[in-house]
C-alpha cells in the first residue's frame, strides 16, 4: 500500500480532507438515492488506500452508534411540523408533553372502542413456517411450531404470541402502536424489525433494525421498561433479565429459519439438537455427554436431521444410530 | 513494508501462525476491536505530541497501520497492538522531525487500563451518551444543525430535508457531511469530549 510509503510515515495534513472526502460519500450513500454505479465507484474510492477505507468505515460505525439519538424522536408522532428554526430543544419538550396528554386521551378512547377489532389466530406444526401480510403493511413471518393472534384495530395494533418465535415488519403508525403481548410482558414497537421467541422459562427478544420497548404488565414481576436498539438481544425470565449486544451476522444467523435454515457456529451438539428438534417430529437424540459438548460449524436445512447427523460423524468421527423415527449420534 | 515490520514485532511481526482476514473480516475487526479504543488513544496522542494539529494525521496513522498489519495477520492483543503502534509512529516522527516532544513518550502498559474494568448499568451509558450527542448538537451551526436532527432524529432522506428547509440539496449535503463527523468525533469520544473545552 503506497499510502504509507517506505518512510513509514503518512503525508501530514491529508487526514482532515480525507475525512470530509469520506463523509462526503458517506452521507451521500446514507441519505441520497444511491445506486449500483455510485457503489461501484464508492468501492473504487474506498480501494484506493487504507487510509480511504480506515476514515469511511470509522464513520460507518459510528454514526451507526449514534442510533441512541433516535430516543429523542417521541414514538406517538410522526416528523414534526416544518417549522424547527428555533431553537429545537424546546421543540422536543413540547412534544414530548403534548404526547403524554395525547396518550393518556388514547387509553381513555381506547377502553371506549367500540367494536372491538376481530382477533386472527394463525399456527404453524412443526418444521413449519409461514408468512402473514397484515392490512396495515405490516409482516409477521412464523417459525416452527408456533401459535399467534392478531388484532388490528383502529387505535391499536396487537399480537399475542402464545407459543414459539415470530420475526416481525412494523409498517410504523404514529397513531397506532404496534405491541407484541408475550405472557406478562408487553412489546412495543416504535419503529422496527424484530425476533421474538417464546420459551418455557424465558423470552428473548433480538432487535435488527429500529427499536422496541419492553414492559412488564403485571405488578408482582415489575421491572423498568427497557428500550432495546438495533443489534441488542434481551432474555428475560421471571426472576431477571439481561441485555446483550450481538453482531450483525449473529443477528443474521439467528434468523436463518426465515430461508429455512439453522446456522451454528462454534455450537455444542446438544444445543444443535435442540434447534433441530424445534422443526423435527423424529428427534435427534445425544445421551453421551461428551458427545454433546462437541461443537459443529456450518449451515444446514432445519428439516434434513439426516444430512447433519452425517456430518457430525464425518467430521467428528461419531457414529449414527437410527432408532424408529429418530437419529441417535454416538461414539 | 521492509521499513515497518520491526515495529511491530512481537505481534503482527511474529512468528506465530495468524489469521489472514479478508475486507469484512477487516472491517469488522476494526470496527470492534480498535474503534472502541479511539477515546483513549486520542488521550494518548494528544498527551504525547505538542502539536495538536497534528492529531488527526496522527490518528489516521495509527488506523491505517493497524489495519494493514492486522490484514495480513490479525493480532491477538488488538489493545496492546494499537498502543504500540502508535508509540512506534510517535517516535518515528520525532527521530525524523528532529525535535523532541516536551513530555516524553509515556509507558504504553499505563494506558487504558480502567477500559478492562467492568462498564457501569447499560441505562446510565445510554443516558449519558444521549447528553452527550445532544450536546454536541446544540454546537452545531443553526442549520447544519437542523439538518441533522432531520436526517438523524426524524429519519428524513437527504430530498425530504431540503424541501423542508428550503435550501439546494448540495447545501444539504455539506451539512449532513460536517455533521455526521461531529457525531461520530463525539461518539467515540466517549465521555473525554475535548471540543467541550475548546
Amino acid at each position: 500500500m503506497s499510502a504509507v510509503g517506505e518512510e513509514g510515515a503518512l503525508p501530514l495534513g491529508d487526514a482532515n480532507e480525507i475525512e470530509a472526502e469520506a463523509a462526503d460519500w458517506f452521507q451521500r450513500r446514507r441519505f441520497w438515492h444511491w445506486s449500483e454505479e455510485d457503489q461501484i465507484r464508492l468501492d473504487a474510492w474506498l480501494d484506493q488506500s487504507m487510509a480511504h477505507s480506515v476514515a469511511y468505515w470509522r464513520l460507518d460505525a459510528g454514526f451507526e452508534g449514534t442510533e441512541r439519538l433516535t430516543a429523542l424522536r417521541h414514538p406517538h408522532f410522526g416528523t414534526p411540523n416544518p417549522a424547527p428554526k428555533r431553537n429545537w430543544r424546546p421543540i422536543l419538550f413540547r412534544t414530548a408533553a403534548a404526547a403524554l396528554v395525547v396518550s393518556a386521551i388514547g387509553a381513555f378512547a381506547l377502553r371506549y372502542e367500540t367494536p372491538p377489532p376481530v382477533e386472527k389466530a394463525y399456527a404453524t406444526g412443526i418444521g413449519r413456517t409461514e408468512r402473514i401480510a397484515l392490512s396495515d403493511g405490516s409482516s409477521i413471518e412464523l417459525n416452527t411450531n408456533t401459535k399467534l393472534r392478531v388484532s388490528i384495530g383502529r387505535k391499536q395494533r396487537r399480537v399475542f404470541l402464545d407459543r414459539g418465535e415470530a420475526y416481525f415488519q412494523v409498517a410504523h403508525d404514529a397513531q397506532r402502536p404496534f405491541v407484541v403481548m408475550v405472557g406478562k410482558r408487553r412489546i412495543t414497537d416504535l419503529g422496527t424489525k424484530f425476533l421474538v421467541r417464546r420459551g418455557a422459562e424465558q423470552v428473548e427478544i433480538a432487535v435488527s433494525q429500529g427499536r422496541v420497548r419492553l414492559e412488564a404488565t403485571n405488578e408482582s414481576h415489575a421491572f423498568a421498561p427497557v428500550e432495546l436498539i438495533k443489534g441488542e438481544v434481551v432474555v428475560a425470565n421471571d426472576k431477571q433479565i439481561v441485555v446483550k449486544t450481538k453482531t450483525p451476522k449473529k443477528l443474521a444467523d439467528e434468523l436463518g429459519w426465515r430461508h429455512g435454515v439453522l446456522v451454528f457456529d462454534h455450537t455444542s451438539l446438544s444445543d444443535a439438537a435442540r434447534e433441530f428438534n424445534r422443526y423435527n417430529e423424529g428427534k435427534l437424540i445425544i445421551e453421551d455427554p461428551q458427545v454433546a459438548q462437541l461443537t459443529i460449524d456450518g449451515t444446514f436445512r432445519s428439516n434434513n436431521v439426516g444430512l447433519f447427523a452425517r456430518a457430525a460423524k464425518d467430521l467428528l468421527g461419531l457414529r449414527i444410530e437410527v432408532r424408529g423415527a429418530d437419529t441417535v449420534i454416538a461414539r | 513494508m521492509t521499513g515497518r515490520s520491526e515495529d511491530h514485532r512481537g505481534d503482527a511481526g511474529g512468528r506465530r501462525l495468524g489469521a489472514v482476514m479478508n475486507a469484512s473480516e477487516l472491517r469488522e475487526w476494526f470496527a470492534h476491536e480498535v474503534l472502541p479504543l479511539e477515546a483513549a488513544l486520542m488521550q494518548f496522542l494528544q498527551h504525547n505530541w505538542r502539536n495538536q494539529s497534528d492529531i488527526a494525521d496522527l490518528r489516521q496513522e495509527v488506523y491505517v497501520r493497524v489495519c494493514e498489519a492486522a490484514r495480513a495477520e490479525r493480532p491477538e492483543n488488538a489493545k496492546a497492538f494499537v498502543f504500540r503502534t502508535a508509540r512506534n509512529i510517535l517516535i518515528n516522527r520525532v527521530r525524523r522531525e528532529h525535535v523532541v516532544p516536551i513530555e516524553a513518550v509515556a509507558d504504553v502498559d499505563a494506558l487504558g487500563v480502567a477500559m478492562d474494568a467492568p462498564g457501569p448499568d447499560r441505562t446510565v451509558i445510554a443516558r449519558d451518551e444521549l447528553r452527550r450527542l445532544q450536546a454536541v448538537l446544540d454546537r452545531l451551526p443553526d442549520r447544519c444543525r437542523e439538518a441533522v436532527i432531520l436526517g438523524r432524529v426524524e429519519g428524513l432522506s437527504g430530498r425530504e430535508i431540503a424541501s423542508r428547509m428550503g435550501i439546494t440539496e448540495s447545501t444539504v449535503s455539506i451539512h449532513l457531511a460536517n455533521g455526521v463527523r461531529a457525531l461520530v468525533d463525539a461518539f467515540f469520544a466517549n465521555g473525554t469530549d475535548r471540543r467541550g473545552k475548546a
